[in-house]
């Protein structure tokens, strides 16, 4: 067995043959407490390949890619890397042997520069042994004129949009000019004209004989990019397929082990009146004048383009930003929407866009992060929580959701992403909400929860909640909604009934 | 590599607005304070503050001490972490070094062999004990994974033990004129600037200052990106604890003594120096002009305090309220430029 270093300065001198598989893993074994994340997995990558990697949430996609990318070490099997047995010991290692990951939540240094979040411990230095910050800067102009990216270096990351940030962590990737890439939902956060970009990217980079693993829960860019596709399910590996000869149906049943039938399952219900009529509202300098109706037992879809003001919209909603002018009326009576006390007292639900920000108390345990929001009216009594009767529901909501996670106790950090999106999910419809705010539900979700996830938001129409959804997912926005708000640049540019519309309406309105 | 055929990622470009750096707000307040007590100086005692060179060389005389060990402590805190050891290091370093700086003339002295020595000795001897007490600290946390807070709460208590256990207690004087020199006149002024230069260079300019800013952003982000953060931590804290030695020889040398009691709450005004300065303590922000500026408003309110003539106990009451809001208007300010 080489050594990591050995093993660079074999592959600096070039002598190192061409292998037929740029990555072989096999009988890979990783278990955490109460969970084997991966049983005996076995994985191979090509080079100039796009390799999908499919399977529920919790399967154990992040934890192998993980692995690969130094950040954990197997309990057991073996890894050669271009024809060559080698150990990862951190991160460090796999980054000098060629391995590069954008990760599944962000790992941006928010305070810093995006030419320092970039460069970060690869600094050019100049003779005096200091960090040359011009030449940093146009390392990065450089860097994003070949990516096609048009963000300035010298802006901090915090201030990005989470889709540019994104773009940034794709962009710090793509420069260790590695071997082997490895991307975990990286268009999770984006809209429909950031993926035709990295697509773009994956293109040139497969072209030039890179690996690229690339993890997905969205069939449509399965066979829009992937060459081949391996599809894994609770820590197992189920098999390779070529992606040209696979259909969905194909793929669903190795990753489930049943058929879904249903897909986008928008039960037709009664609308009735109108449960919140917001006129004229706007917030300086973010969005202007938008006014809709929202009816009761009606899911109303907002679609446009990342940055176009639509979570900007529902936060003001919930009270988070008040609005600067405008009415919010509910069931009739105007509410000056000034916090989100205010909002939760007149039945709203807001489930955010970025979980790992405003979602999630990640620290906390499952029962926690789900109870959070119910911690009030009829679960107290006496100033006392009724604990057994929150356990009660939170572990039903638990079933009900098919959350993977061995016990209500875990901590949510611990959890899968998509498994984390779930328990939020949990925790809005425990407060039995009025009306629900659902800002990009199925971020993250695989096909099985996302079907259920579709059943239980058509459900709660049916219940007579009124549903404002945000989705960058046309499908699932075409799919779900009775009608469709479209934003462009913080205005409403039109709403469109159901049976009018469709994908290049949508996208005229969102992007004129 | 090139990327054709598609657009432009979102963002029109911004046109790029040059900020004024956020040391600036620091030192307007800096300077408002200033004229505030100069008029107060001429309503209330009918004359100048700041015209004044003996009260202004006391003025910063005063803080330097906090500004050197601030200097440490506002890189410990740009990673996230805290120190509240410094105090106690000031105290040890204090006592080692006065003990091989004794004079020859002193018939008492604690190593009557090592006596008259080169002031280079002592000074070594004290930032090697201030080396190692932070070496420590960052041993601790970064290997046994502890919270810093109660790392730096330890060796608080020990290393301030141990200057008492040192001479058990008894003080250390008859210090050689060479060692007293590092206490005399502005020396103390000039090391702290001089330190504060070379700092400033340091975390905006090398890659020490790059990886001392990623770690407090975001651990994960710079773990994942190859930096081997115990390293770095064990690096900066050790920085720290010399930083503290140097305050403590400095401490010393001033008062042609060392004392066991030495340094006693200096952590805590050299935090409130750094947080002042715009440090956040939730990491990943910070700079060194900012904590310069800190120490010099602390060291603004004290004598301008003095110079009215205001009573101590007030004095304290009144600088907690700065603290504080030095904080409040700092976030604020932050909340402000979040939404721009
Ligand atoms: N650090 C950890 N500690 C404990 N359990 C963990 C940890 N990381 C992952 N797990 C568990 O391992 C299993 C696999 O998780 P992993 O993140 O690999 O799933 P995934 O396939 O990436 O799912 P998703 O599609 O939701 O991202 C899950 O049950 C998860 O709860
Ligand atoms: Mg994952």
């Amino acid at each position: 067995m080489l050594s990591p270093t050995t093993m660079k300065a074999v592959r600096e001198s070039g002598a190192v043959p061409q292998a037929s598989w740029l990555m072989e893993i096999e009988g890979v074994c990783k278990s955490f407490p109460g969970v084997k994340a991966l049983d005996d997995v076995s994985f191979q990558l090509k080079r100039g390949t796009v390799h999908a990697l499919m399977g529920e949430n919790g399967a154990g996609k992040s934890t192998l890619m993980k692995i690969i990318a130094g950040i954990y070490t197997p309990d057991s099997g073996s890894f050669k890397l271009r024809g060559q047995e080698i150990k990862l010991v951190s991160p460090l290692d796999a980054l000098e042997n060629g391995i590069a990951m954008i990760h599944q939540e962000l790992n941006l240094m928010a305070p810093m520069t995006v030419a320092e979040n970039i460069w970060i411990r690869r600094e050019p230095i100049n003779r005096f042994g200091f960090v040359d910050h011009g030449k940093m800067h146009d390392m990065t102009a450089a860097l994003f004129r070949d990516l096609n990216i048009d963000l300035d270096p010298d802006t901090t990351v915090g201030s990005l949009s989470i889709a540019n940030r994104q773009m940034v962590e794709i962009a710090k990737a793509v420069s260790y000019e590695s071997d082997v890439l490895i991307m975990d939902e990286p268009t999770s956060a984006l809209t429909d004209k950031e993926v035709t970009h990295l697509f773009a990217i994956i293109k040139t980079l497969r072209a030039k004989g890179k690996g690229i693993v690339y993890i997905t829960h969205k069939m449509n860019e399965l066979f829009e990019i992937a060459d081949e596709v391996s599809v894994f399910r609770d820590g197992h590996y189920i098999g390779t397929k070529d992606a040209a000869a696979v259909t969905r149906e194909d793929i669903i049943r190795m990753m489930v082990g049943r058929e879904i039938t249903q897909m986008f399952p928008k039960d037709d219900v009664p609308i009735g009146e109108v449960v919140l009529s917001v006129k004229d509202l706007s917030l300086q300098g973010v969005f202007s004048n938008v006014s809709f109706d929202l009816h009761k037992g009606e899911i109303l879809g907002v679609a446009g383009l990342v940055g176009s003001g639509r979570s900007n919209v529902a936060e003001t909603l919930f009270g988070v930003t008040p609005a600067t002018s405008g009415t919010i009326h509910i069931a009739g009576r105007e509410v000056v929407m000034t916090s989100p006390q205010v909002a939760l007292a007149h039945g709203l639900g807001f489930l955010t866009e970025d979980r790992k920000e405003t979602g999630c108390f990640l620290m906390l345990d499952v029962q926690q992060n789900m109870q959070v929001a119910v911690l009030s009216g009829e679960y107290i009594r006496g100033g006392f929580v009724r604990q057994g009767a929150l356990t009660k529901v939170c572990e039903a909501m638990r079933d009900a959701l098919r959350v993977k996670t061995p016990n209500m106790q875990e901590r949510v950090e611990n959890l899968s992403g998509g498994n984390q999106q779930k328990v939020l999910i949990g925790r809005w419809l425990l407060t039995k909400p009025r009306i629900l705010i659902l800002d990009e539900p199925t971020r993250g979700i695989d096909v099985g929860a996302k079907s259920e996830i579709h059943r239980m938001v058509s459900q709660l129409a049916g219940d007579g909640v009124g549903i404002i959804m945000i989705s960058s997912e046309m499908p699932e926005i075409l799919g779900m909604s009775d009608r469709i708000l479209v934003m462009h640049e913080g205005r409403a540019t039109g709403i469109l009934n159901r049976d009018e519309a469709d994908q290049v309406k949508i996208m005229e309105l969102a992007s004129h | 590599m090139s990327v054709e055929n598609t657009p432009a990622t979102a963002a029109p470009a911004k046109a790029r607005v040059r900020r004024l750096p956020p040391e600036f707000n620091i030192l307007v307040v800096l300077i408002g304070m200033a004229l505030m007590f100069e008029a107060l100086g001429w309503i209330f005692e009918g004359q100048s503050f700041l015209f004044n060179i003996l009260r202004l060389r006391i003025m910063i005389l005063q803080v330097s001490v906090i500004g050197i060990i601030a200097i440490g402590v506002t890189q410990v805190i740009i990673t996230s972490g805290i120190d509240l050891s410094s105090g106690s290091i000031v105290g040890a370093t204090a006592m080692v070094a006065a003990s091989l700086a004794q004079s020859s003339d002193y018939t008492h002295a604690i190593y009557p062999h090592l006596t008259n020595l080169p002031a280079i000795v002592p000074m070594i001897a004290g930032i090697i004990v201030g080396g190692l007490g932070g070496m420590i600290n960052g041993g601790l946390i970064a290997w046994t994974g502890i919270p810093p807070f109660i790392a730096t709460l330890g060796t608080y208590v020990s290393i301030r033990g141990f200057a008492k256990w040192y001479t058990r207690g008894n003080p250390v004087s008859f210090l050689t004129p060479q060692f007293d020199y590092i206490g005399s006149g502005i020396v103390p002024v000039f090391i702290f600037l001089i330190c504060a230069a070379i700092f400033h260079v340091v975390l905006g300019y090398t890659r020490y200052g790059k990886f001392t800013y990623a770690i407090g952003a975001n651990r994960q982000a710079a773990r994942v990106s190859g930096i081997n953060i115990k390293r770095h931590l064990l690096l900066v804290y050790t920085i720290a604890g010399l930083l503290s030695g140097l305050a403590g020889i400095v401490t010393a040398a001033r008062a042609q003594s060392g004392q066991s009691g030495m340094g006693v709450g200096y952590e805590l005004q050299a935090i409130a120096a750094a947080v002042i300065g715009g440090t956040s303590l939730t990491g990943g922000a910070g700079r060194i002009w900012g904590t310069v500026f800190g120490t010099l408003i602390l060291g603004v309110v004290t004598s301008g305090f003095t110079f009215l003539n205001i009573n101590d106990y007030l004095q304290e009451m009144v600088l907690g309220g700065i603290i504080v809001g030095a904080v409040i208007v700092d976030q604020f300010r932050q909340a402000r430029r979040a939404k721009v």
